[in-house]
């Protein structure tokens, strides 16, 4: 029966080219729209680190003095200072933990065809590459020794390995940062993190840092500070922030494998926070925070306005060409009642009539699903080619597709019932009369 | 023109009539909005920033290996760059208007003793700012030489507590001694930063925009008489004619190449490039929405023209009727048109109840404005238009069905 349905559906089609190359147009530019704008948000909203994200944490506490206080509402503060940063790290009340901040770096190549040039950095701790599940192409992360020790030790990422040593491995070569030989240690695997959660004041999306260097080390060498300094009271900075002035510029993570030694390490936060006021180095009264990755996410809003506000309008747009749909198909199939006056006449049901004309409908549909997915890929093509600093991520992936076909099914079922239901309701006798 | 007809032809055909109407309420609420947002990115791109724009460039260096000393490194370079012929003016400064790359703000309040900062503003560092940027004071002077601090001098007096190591004299944008002290003379007053640091007002410039976060207020800056160098992360900016941007970078790059060859050049560009960058996300998003108001008007007007071509196949016969008992061409024609202009009325009439509450709707959500009452108009006319040129194609058709097909029975 459905083959039937599908020869009557091919047939009225064609019969009409003009309405049904409008309906399927309509539909296409809805969902090419759509399904463009929720590419994007679906790929800005993703997990950076699947399957870690619910155990990686990033504690928040508030060390400043009364000024611009508001009990309750004042959020703690963003960054970590020296300080803080350093006694949450040596309490190791976490299972991991890492102190960090961003950094730019002189490169001077061991190849004299390629001139020096500035790379981002990472100033970190050990635990950063176990903590984040950053797989290594070549050899392996530093340890907590060598951030003890001040090591001259160095991580590169991939990209930057085929840039200086040609893709090969290069652990144990010598490479000159800021002025200093550093030892190269490991050289990352494939890692793209997306949003760059860890450091969201530096980007939130694009290509993460070529260079990793301890934290102890790039302090010791003064390589550059490349990031947000926030400080309170007098405190003020210059290029490089002091370690003891009242300023915040580094990010703490903590790895915290069960939601109860989570809350026991909140509570270690507060009590952190008591005991550094009754020293008299904070004044406020303890306000922390415990975010997961997500929920970090969250908080910073890391889909931007614009791509929201897009996908709403894509939206608008595709309810438009639905209500569009749906009026050009009630055309339709009213202006084929004689012909359905006929066939109720000699037999069929109501129930067949509606059956097929829905399947013209999801005929519609799937022309319409092909022409949207194509205008999908060029509208992605598009927003690549935006500036954004999310713009390179803009693929479509194998979920989405199927998204894609589904919502073209269901957008143009949902236009054909009211449509097929409408013309089923003719009573089959008049019809035949009026003709 | 006999409104009630139409309106008794359309009773009939309810279903449709209303899918009309509201593809045309939904096409105008949309569009209105759009058109709003456009505005609103425009406006936001057509910011004054208070300087020389056009007569600006920008280099800022990096160094490779050990810093030489950079307060004597910076003083060479700026001295072998005003020499470069078609230079007018060299300053060194972190950031600029409109910046993307970073900035410095502060809190600033009347009275040390205040809790809440009365308003947040920019901060601009470095010496010979204000002729190189060309931005103009309305009131006041411009720092003497030697009321300068270097930035490493300043931030360690801060670190020490030690308040003489600072500078004592500030210039502050018009809008932020309105903000302090309207309708006063700013000139010798004493504002407060950090825990009640004071700093005396020397000077007021017209205009000088912030670097970003510009919802905190375009137009709070405030310049220190602060020197840095090069090392500090401060670029040299160098004021030029318009037309001698490209060969004064040029010559300005290879000079200071040439002085230490040990340093990267990590930004070379014309401040029209800055800007440029700032602004490129709020460009890209004024075209989607320009893209999204065209293919929604065309979806709508192909819409009106299927629907219309359906009415006039269904009403054939009532249009030979019509003919034969002696209705001319034109006012069948003006019957079809009179049908859209009602169903599109009423189409706009809704549409602009929700275009009003798809904007409470964004303004909630995105710190928008309301809506102006002058986009209302403006989507009407656009649907009116729209609806009409669409609907001339099928009613030219019924106008041209000939009286005889009254006489057929088919």
């Amino acid at each position: 029966m459905f083959g039937y349905y599908l020869e009557l559906a091919l047939r009225s089609l064609r019969r009409n080219k003009v309405l049904t190359a409008l309906m399927v147009l309509a539909i296409a530019l809805g969902i090419g729209a759509s399904m463009t704008t929720l590419t994007v948000l679906h790929v800005l909203s993703g997990d950076p680190v699947p399957g870690r994200s619910s155990t990686l944490y990033y504690p928040q506490i508030d060390p400043r003095d009364m000024s611009g206080y508001l009990p309750g509402k004042s959020q703690p503060m963003y960054q970590m200072s020296w300080i803080d940063g350093m006694n949450l790290l040596r309490a190791k009340r976490a299972d991991r933990q890492a102190l960090m901040t961003g950094g730019l770096v002189a490169v001077q190549p061991h190849n004299t065809m390629l001139d020096p040039f500035y790379e981002a950095a990472r100033f970190t701790t050990a635990d950063f590459f176990p903590m984040f599940g950053v797989p290594f192409e070549y050899g392996h992360p530093w340890h907590a020794a060598d951030d003890e020790a001040h090591a001259r030790v160095v991580v590169i990422s991939a990209a930057l390995d085929d840039k200086l040593f040609g893709g090969k491995d290069s652990t144990g070569k010598t490479l000159r940062l800021s002025g200093v030989a550093f030892r190269v240690v490991g050289v990352l695997g494939d890692w793209h993190p997306n949003p760059q959660f860890y450091d969201l004041l530096r980007k939130s999306f694009g290509e993460n840092e070529g260079v990793y260097v301890p934290l102890s080390t790039s302090q010791d060498v003064g390589m550059n500070h490349d990031g947000s300094t926030d400080c309170w009271g007098n405190g003020g900075s210059g290029k490089n922030p002091s370690h003891t002035a009242p300023c915040a510029w580094l990010q703490f993570w903590v790895q915290l494998d069960t939601p109860t030694r989570a809350a026991a390490y909140k509570t270690f936060l507060v009590h952190y926070s008591e005991q550094q006021k009754a020293l008299g180095r904070f004044q406020r009264p303890p306000n922390v925070r415990l975010r997961d990755v997500m929920q970090w996410l969250d908080y910073n809003r890391v889909v931007p306005d614009n791509v929201r506000l897009q996908t709403w309008l894509a939206l608008g747009f595709l309810l438009v060409c639905l209500v569009n749909t749906v009026g050009l198909m009630l055309a339709k199939f009213m202006r084929r009642a004689p012909e359905l006056g006929v066939r109720r006449a000699l037999g069929a049901s109501k129930r067949a009539l509606f059956a097929q004309l829905l399947v013209e409908s999801g005929l519609v549909g799937l022309a319409g699903g092909t022409g949207g997915l194509l205008l999908a890929l060029l509208g992605l093509s598009l927003v690549r080619r935006q500036p954004a600093e999310y713009a390179p991520l803009a693929h479509l992936d194998p979920a989405m597709l199927l998204v894609t076909f589904l919502l073209a099914l269901g957008a143009s079922l949902l236009a054909g019932l009211l449509p097929a239901w409408r013309a089923c309701q003719i009573a089959p006798a008049l019809r035949l009369k009026s003709n | 023109m006999d409104v009630l007809p139409i309106l008794s032809t359309l009773h009939r055909h309810k279903l449709t009539a209303w899918l009309l109407i509201l593809e045309i309420a939904l096409t105008c609420a949309i569009v209105c909005n759009a058109v709003f947002l456009i505005g609103q990115q425009l406006r936001r791109m057509d910011l004054p920033s208070g300087i020389a724009e056009h007569e600006l460039v920008q280099i800022q260096l990096g160094y490779v290996g050990n810093t030489p000393d950079a307060k004597a490194q910076t003083q060479t370079d700026l001295a072998a760059l005003r020499t470069i012929l078609g230079v007018k003016q060299v300053a060194l400064t972190r950031y600029l208007p409109f910046y993307l790359d970073g900035g410095s703000n502060t809190g600033i309040k009347v009275n040390p003793q205040q809790q809440q900062k009365t308003l947040d503003a920019a901060q601009y560092l470095g010496q010979n700012l204000l002729p190189t940027l060309g931005t103009r004071l309305v009131a006041g002077r411009n720092f003497r030489p030697g009321e300068y601090v270097d930035l490493d001098t300043a931030v360690a007096a801060l670190n020490r507590g030690n308040l003489k190591g600072l500078p004592q004299v500030m210039i502050i944008t018009r809008a932020i001694a309105e903000r302090l002290w309207p309708g006063k003379n700013a000139l010798g007053k004493t504002l407060y930063v950090g825990n009640g640091i004071p700093f005396r007002v020397i000077g007021v410039v017209a205009q000088l925009a912030r670097h970003k976060r510009l919802q905190q207020g375009v137009e709070y800056s405030t310049v220190w008489p602060i020197r840095m160098t090069s090392a500090d992360g401060a670029s040299y900016m160098i004021r030029c004619a318009p037309k001698d941007r490209t060969t004064v970078l040029k010559a300005a790059v290879a000079k200071l190449k040439q002085l230490n060859p040990n340093r990267v050049v990590l930004k070379a560009r014309t401040y029209d490039a800055v800007r440029r960058a700032f602004f490129a996300n709020d460009r890209a998003m004024a075209g989607i929405l320009v893209g999204v108001i065209a293919a929604l008007l065309i979806v709508t007007a192909l819409g009106i023209v299927g629907l219309a071509s359906f009415w006039v196949s269904q009403r054939r016969r009532m249009i030979g009727v019509r003919r034969a008992v002696g209705a001319t061409r034109g006012d069948i024609l003006r019957y079809f048109q009179t049908e859209n202009f009602l169903l599109a009325t009423i189409g706009i009439a809704l549409g602009m109840v929700l275009a009003y509450g798809i904007n409470l709707y964004l303004m909630l959500h995105y710190e928008l404005p309301r809506l102006p009452a002058i986009y209302f108009p403006v989507g009407a006319i656009a649907l009116w238009l729209i609806g009409q040129l669409a609907v001339l194609g099928p009613a030219l058709r019924a106008a041209a069905v000939p009286p005889v097909v009254a006489t057929r029975s088919v």
